[in-house]
């Protein structure tokens, strides 16, 4: 029994029936690492004998018959963005490599109260900032179904944990995209909630209007686990919106008769391989599946990059002044005066990407430039969340692939910036409109996972998992990638 | 050549809400370095900020006591710039929708009254605090980092050190009377900057604006106006000009020194901050903590000028500040003459306060024992002279002045039979005394009043004591 390719729900059988024990569990997850990790590079951190101990706690517990949580004995990879408390969270940065925060962020709260047992801390595009998880300071992950191929970013690592089994479910985050497209590219359940929704409170901001936690899973039935573990209002975080906690089982597996999908155009220019072909196949499935679909339109979706590109550095430019080498963090070795330090401890610091993106959102908001570029952006902003609002009206989800194709190659697009950031196109609109989208696999492109990105309106996560699980049933997309080569 | 002086103050006050503006750390002054701090007020990376409620309350009650415009929509916007006692690298503050617009504070001039308007009042945080270290280096306490601010801009409307003093001590005044700061400007939660120059009236030429910075109190505050004014003078004499810089004011040397350029004006970058949503504040809200806010120190002096019957002078001495008014109101509560309760107050109270450097809640006795001791006085039991040395044991004591004067035997004598036997016994014994008032020597009565308070150790009813010598000694 390879207990590595077991769901959350499946685990959680398994643990309930004493048929391993959590110990046993996590020895099984280290196990795998060992095996894969040399090659995979997913993991930065890892948590062994905490989490050994956490196991040994859960066991006790569960053997005394005491109540635990629902997630008890779980393991779990955090992205190195997420902070833990006595855990090294660097953002795969130089410039705080060495960071151990006194503090847990608020979804590790959550996770900790449902007994889950993180057992590491993965790799990222530095300060999540990257479409390929190649900007980070440490280390290059590799997409498990092909090890010459990126896993995607910025969440690339905790999304090739759980493709190659070294974790069954993680936690990414999304600003454009940070989510979604690991999943895709890694044949993963990834969800981006709606904004508000799970706290950032401990998520070390890169754009605060966009950011969001979202989980990697194996199955939809997983995603709809973790979102009622995360999901919730904290009155840390200002930003998070107070409502009814709601439980994303119920009404997960009803049918989606009469279900109106809409397939905005804009999403279907374009697309490489079989992508194109495979979302033809996807329409055909909803219809099966007794849904409605029609094409439509999202007017200004051909202003999203810009858009996001003009938004989202800006807000980051800010975000990251904190870095500067005085109270935490890496500071410049040799400096004569205060500004010395600032611009050393910086430029020493940062990655070549992190700097290009503070220098792009400190000019757009730079006296005399601001209206015309971060004002404007923030207006057409404006706009996009319209367009969804209006589909809303008309339309229960949406539906499009998520990436334009499927991984590419490591170094592919390293050389040339503006071909990286188009790896998010078809997903940074949900940033910036702020609703929920998750991306599911679909089918296959020259042995490649393609994913299917289906979006709902704001807090409307109960019905993309609905939908995401109906699919999901039908397709019964069963591949996994070989690991044969990896280890 | 006549010049007029522009003055425009811009001030920062520490609100004196329990926690800090984005975290619930105590905002208590003091501590050990870095011990009233947070992930929050530290900036570490992940944390968030969450708006202190209360900052709002004590932020609108400021704009309503000077008669600003409440905004019904406000937000927060971030200003960036790097410093190290700045921890996120931005301060979050108010740019374009400030909570409060307008407003004025009234000085009085020689001219009458005068209104010096203010552009508006706006919230924020305050940064941590650098100390420079004897070996060069610098130490940095972020105990301060996040504690909440207003800060006042005022129009250039005041023309002299004075009236910027006067509007000073009003606003002061204002702060404490409505409990939203204590304005200690010794302990820093008071801070004042001056933008200064000066017009020749009679060619309209204006010196360039200066900056002060960097005040810890109203009186260099004075100071270094008075000197910047005369620098701005003396230059525009000459037909030279200042040039735009930031000065702070060296109380030894009594001048302000330049400490940099204002050249590169920075570009603080101002964004809307994402991690606080606007603010819709209701007209409702307005209402009620416009209806909570105290008697404000003008109003209190109208009514005390109408209600005690004092004069203006006395009013507005017994209303500047809120606990002495209390102690009047309390006092004349007890059914003591007016105006007794106020000389004797604005008298050897505030004198005794002043040389003590105390406060009036400092003092040992309650309003009911000052009241006692003008009945004591006004009824003539004691003498106002013995009055003073009652008050003075109440001061050092703290005792019921009934009892001191029991205990001392200090009752005035006021039995007119009494005192007739000891003038007689007094005249007696100065016949020398009697023959030169006789000659003309006015003093000698004085003299002879003097005997007799001495042989009554200061108890007689020094006007029957006047009255019974001037009988005699002209009959």
């Amino acid at each position: 029994m390879d207990y590595n390719e077991l769901s959350i729900t499946r685990l959680k059988d398994k643990l309930e029936s004493r048929e391993i024990t959590s110990v046993g569990l996590i020895e099984e997850y280290f196990k795998k690492i060992e095996e894969y990790d040399d090659s995979i590079k997913a993991f930065l951190t890892l948590n062994k004998e905490e989490a050994l101990k956490k196991a040994k706690e859960v066991d006790e517990k569960r053997k005394n018959g005491e109540e635990l949580g629902y997630l008890a004995g779980i393991p779990v990879a955090i992205k190195d963005n997420i902070s833990t408390k006595g855990l090294k969270t660097t953002c795969a940065s130089n410039i705080i490599k060495d960071y151990i925060p006194p503090f847990d962020a608020t979804v590790i709260e959550n996770l900790k109260n449902a007994d889950a047992i993180i057992i590491g801390k993965t790799n990222l595009d530095e300060f999540a900032m990257g479409s390929s998880t190649e900007t980070s300071a440490f280390q290059t992950t590799k997409n498990p179904w092909d090890i010459s191929r990126v896993p995607g970013g910025s969440s690339g690592g905790s999304a090739a944990a759980v493709a190659s089994q070294m974790a069954p479910f993680s936690l990414g985050s999304e600003t454009g995209g940070s989510v979604r497209q690991p999943a895709s590219f890694c044949g993963l359940v990834g969800l981006k909630p709606t904004y508000g929704l799970v706290s950032r409170y401990g998520l070390i901001a890169f754009a605060s209007s966009f950011d969001q936690i979202g989980p990697f899973t194996r199955n939809v039935e997983d995603a709809a686990i973790v979102m009622n573990v995360i999901a919730g209002y904290d009155k840390m975080d200002s930003t998070s919106v107070k409502r009814e906690k709601e439980n994303y089982l119920d009404g997960l597996k009803n049918d989606i008769k009469g279900l109106k999908i809409g397939v905005p155009k804009e999403y279907l220019e374009g697309l490489e391989g079989n992508v194109k072909s495979q979302m033809e196949q996807v329409i055909k499935t909803f219809e099966n599946l007794g849904a409605e679909v029609e094409m439509m339109s999202l007017l200004h979706s051909e202003y999203g990059l810009e858009t996001y590109y003009i938004l989202a550095p800006s807000e980051a430019s800010s975000n990251l002044a904190r870095f500067d080498g005085i109270r935490y963090g890496n500071r410049a070795s040799d400096y004569n005066n205060t500004e010395e330090l600032f611009v050393k401890t910086r430029s020493e610091g940062f990655g070549e990407e992190v700097k290009r993106r503070i220098m792009m959102g400190t000019y757009c908001l730079s006296s005399g430039y601001y209206d015309a570029y971060y004002k404007k952006a923030q207006e057409v902003r404006t706009l996009i969340k319209n367009d969804f609002d209006k589909a809303f009206e008309k339309y229960d989800i949406l539906i499009s692939p998520t990436t334009l194709s499927t991984a590419f190659k490591i170094g592919e697009k390293n050389d040339d910036p503006i071909a990286m950031y188009q790896s998010d196109k078809l997903t940074v609109g949900v940033n910036i409109a702020g609703v929920p989208a998750i991306s599911i696999p679909c089918g296959l492109s020259d042995n490649m996972p393609i994913g299917l990105q289906i979006i709902g309106k704001n807090f409307d996560e109960a019905k993309i998992l609905n939908a995401a699980y109906n699919f999901e049933k039908k397709i019964n997309f069963k591949q996994t990638p070989d690991l044969g080569g990896v280890k | 050549m006549s010049y007029k002086t522009i003055i425009g103050l811009e001030i920062h006050s520490e609100l004196s809400t329990n926690s800090k503006i984005f975290c619930s750390c105590t905002t208590e002054y003091g501590g050990d370095p870095n011990t009233h701090c947070c992930p929050v007020c530290l900036g570490l990376p992940g944390s968030l900020p969450v708006l202190n409620e209360k900052v709002v309350e004590y932020g609108i009650k400021a704009g309503l006591a000077f008669n600003s415009k409440i905004a019904n929509h406000t937000k927060m916007d971030r200003k960036n710039y790097y410093y190290p006692d700045l921890v996120k690298g931005y301060q979050i503050s108010q740019y374009d929708k400030a909570l409060c617009e307008g407003g004025y504070i009234e000085v009085d001039t020689e001219n009458g009254k005068k209104k010096i308007n203010l552009t508006r009042i706006h919230i924020e945080e305050d940064t941590g605090k650098s100390i420079h270290s004897k070996d060069g280096g610098t130490l940095l306490d972020y105990n301060r980092a996040g504690v909440p601010l207003i800060e006042i801009v005022s129009e250039p409307d005041m023309n002299s050190p004075e009236e910027a003093k006067q509007f000073l001590e009003k606003l002061k005044s204002v702060l404490q009377y409505i409990e939203v700061s204590d304005c200690k400007m010794e302990e820093g939660s008071l801070r004042c900057d001056v933008n200064i120059n000066i017009v020749d009236e009679e060619t309209g030429k204006k010196s360039t604006i200066t900056e002060i910075k960097n005040l810890n109190s109203f009186k260099s505050a004075v100071k270094a106006m008075e000197f910047e004014q005369k620098r701005h003078i003396e230059l525009l004499e000459k037909g030279q000009d200042t040039i735009r810089e930031t000065r702070r004011y060296d109380d030894l040397k009594g001048e302000t020194i330049s400490m940099r350029t204002k050249e590169d004006a920075s570009d603080y970058r101002y964004f809307p901050e994402p991690d606080i949503v606007d603010m819709e504040i209701s007209n409702e809200w307005i209402e009620n903590i416009r209806k909570s806010l105290p008697e404000l120190p003008e109003d209190k002096m109208n009514r005390f000028i109408k209600q005690y019957d004092l004069p203006e002078y006395d009013a507005e001495v017994l209303t500047s500040s809120k606990s002495l008014a209390l102690f009047y109101e309390d006092t004349v509560s007890h059914s003591v003459d007016f105006k007794t309760a106020s000389n004797l107050i604005m008298g050897d109270i505030l004198r005794r306060l002043k040389d003590e450097d105390m406060e009036i809640e400092d003092i040992r006795f309650s309003s009911k024992e000052f009241a006692d001791l003008i009945k004591l006085i006004d009824s003539g039991k004691i003498s106002n002279k013995i009055g003073k040395k009652v008050l003075r044991e109440m001061f050092e004591e703290g005792k019921d002045p009934n009892k001191i004067v029991k205990e001392k035997g200090l009752i005035q004598i006021n039995d007119e039979g009494e005192i007739e036997r000891i003038v007689d016994e007094t005249l007696e014994e100065n016949p020398e005394s009697i023959e030169d008032y006789k000659n003309g020597k006015d003093r000698a009565l004085g003299f002879l009043v003097g005997q007799v308070m001495k042989k009554t150790r200061g108890k007689a009813n020094p006007g029957i004591v006047n009255k019974l010598i001037s009988k005699k000694l002209n009959s």
